[in-house]
């Protein structure tokens, strides 16, 4: 579980985030909604300790991950997986290579066992003997499942997500998606995801928080995002006459 | 550039080296990446140091003998000129100056694309000392390497300057050799291999620190690119003449 304790961040005179306080449930997947520039990915990099934040802190399964210091901030990030935008593969080693690269680097694991764990992670992302090719020989499905297999090399509790299916037609998207629920499902991991595809958060999203202008606007389950009478998430959530419909529609069904 | 940005950039630049000499996690990965910058920034870098050395040596030899008409001068000036302009000058400085074009654009562009493209925030994540794994190796590398180009580049320049000296008849052998010989201080070449040392920290760290520092996108990668160069030549020229004055005065 991963408690977020009111997080404030500004960049200059501009105040991104604003006291954003939630708890993230393990063995979910917690989504981040919110429009484009309304802070979420500042969010999770506060929550992951990529950004520093002004006020606040994050609690790692009561862990105070924000006032540690180095050495047990490490200890912690060894625990974490993060798949990014892009995928954020390392472009000079091969697919494999870069599920091995946290392995090699924190792993006690001899060579054999290394190898054994890469490849089941390329396995278990549909990516099994694709281990040779470069991530410029990828297309951006398979890069995200690459990034998910690294993410997971090392077993993480905590699993963050930043927009997976950006650039994803909706095929590959619900791949993606699956995946994503399936092992926070195995390993009962903690997954945060930062997404507006609401596709996304119908399919797989246990949890939802609402960020608006910087503040924790709403939050509930998938159900309640259908239901609810606030404004600015329906605004989000049916932006089109079109949804509007559908709306009313999924209401008169419920 | 105003005062209060460039304080805050020697700052950057202080904690950024902080963090890249911090200990290692994993001293194996790291060797492994030094022996690849080695090849990267140095043995990749052969070729033109070659091909320059062994020009500037043949030109350099040219112009003394073009411009030595009196009687008064001996001809083995030649061969001394172009010893001392090569261990003094330009197989130190020049070079390196070249090889901040070359290393320097190479080193801060791949720190940057790493940047925008989110991979240093991967390592960060992993709990990996990004600075360390991406800059230690390039800053140990370049200075180990370095001094071996520039001692190929004495030899090729000098030996391009007697080729090219007796072949058109400028000078006899025998003369140059006499001028190479002449007054010979081995303290010379350790001077132009303790600048060499700077020269290659300089470039390979001043380089990471613009591409590891890199907002934006590929543009702004082209910016610090273009900076590395920049900043490198100009901390290159003041650092040069600091040494000469503290080792040769």
């Amino acid at each position: 579980m991963i408690e977020v304790r009111s997080i404030s961040k500004s960049f200059g005179s501009n105040s991104v985030l604003r006291e954003v306080s939630t708890v993230f449930e393990a063995g979910e997947v917690n989504f981040i909604i919110g429009r484009s520039g309304s802070g979420k990915s500042v969010l999770i990099k506060c929550i992951v300790g990529l950004i520093g934040v002004d006020q606040g802190e994050a609690f790692f399964d009561g862990r105070n991950f924000t006032s540690m210091d180095r050495a047990d901030r490490k200890a912690i990030l060894q625990e974490m997986g993060m798949l990014f935008q892009g995928a954020a593969l390392f472009d000079s080693l091969t697919v494999k290579e870069n599920v091995l690269f946290p392995l090699k680097m924190f792993g006690t694991m001899t060579k054999g066992e290394m190898t054994k764990r890469a490849e089941f992670c390329l396995d278990r992302v549909n990516l099994a003997g694709k281990g040779g090719l470069y991530p410029s020989e990828l297309s951006g499905g398979m890069k995200k499942r690459t990034g998910i297999a690294r993410a997971i090399a090392m077993n993480p509790r905590y699993l963050f997500v930043d927009e997976p299916n950006s650039g994803l037609d909706p095929e590959t998207s619900i791949v993606i998606d699956n995946l994503i629920r399936e092992i926070t499902l195995e390993n009962k991991m903690t997954t945060v995801v930062v997404s507006h595809d609401m596709n996304s958060v119908i399919e797989i999203g246990d949890r939802i928080n609402f960020i608006h202008n910087g503040q924790l606007w709403w939050k509930g389950d998938k159900k309640q995002v259908l239901a609810t009478d606030n404004r600015e998430l329906n605004d989000f959530v049916f932006p089109s006459e079109f949804m509007k419909e559908i709306r009313e529609n999924l209401r008169r069904a419920l | 550039m105003n005062l209060g940005s460039l304080y805050r950039s020697i700052g950057e630049y202080a904690l950024l080296m902080r963090m890249a000499f911090s200990r290692p996690e994993r001293g194996k990965v790291y060797w492994r990446l030094t022996v690849a910058e080695v090849y990267k920034l140095g043995v990749q870098s052969l070729g033109i140091v070659a091909l320059l050395s062994l020009f500037m040596g043949a030109v350099v030899t040219l112009q003394t003998a073009a411009n030595i008409d009196s009687g008064w001068i001996p001809k083995w000036t030649i061969g001394f000129t172009t010893r001392q302009t090569m261990i003094l000058e330009f197989s130190s400085t020049i070079v390196c100056l070249i090889l901040s074009g070359k290393v320097g654009s190479n080193v801060a562009s791949e720190i940057g694309t790493m940047r925008i493209t989110e991979q240093i925030d991967a390592l960060d994540i992993m709990g990996v000392n990004s600075a360390g794994y991406l800059i230690l190796p390039k800053i140990i590398a370049a200075v180990f390497i370095f001094p071996f180009l520039v001692m190929i580049s004495m030899s090729l320049g000098i030996t391009a300057g007697a080729a090219v000296g007796t072949s058109t008849g400028a000078i006899s052998l025998t003369d140059f050799e006499i001028g190479l010989q002449y007054y010979f201080d081995t303290f010379d070449v350790t001077y132009t291999l303790i600048k060499t040392l700077f020269f290659a920290f300089i470039i390979t760290s001043v380089s990471s620190y613009h591409g590891y520092y890199t907002r934006g996108g590929a543009l702004e990668v082209g910016q610090s690119s273009t900076r590395a160069v920049v900043y490198s030549i100009i901390l290159i020229m003041i650092c040069n003449y600091m040494l000469t004055q503290i080792m040769l005065l």
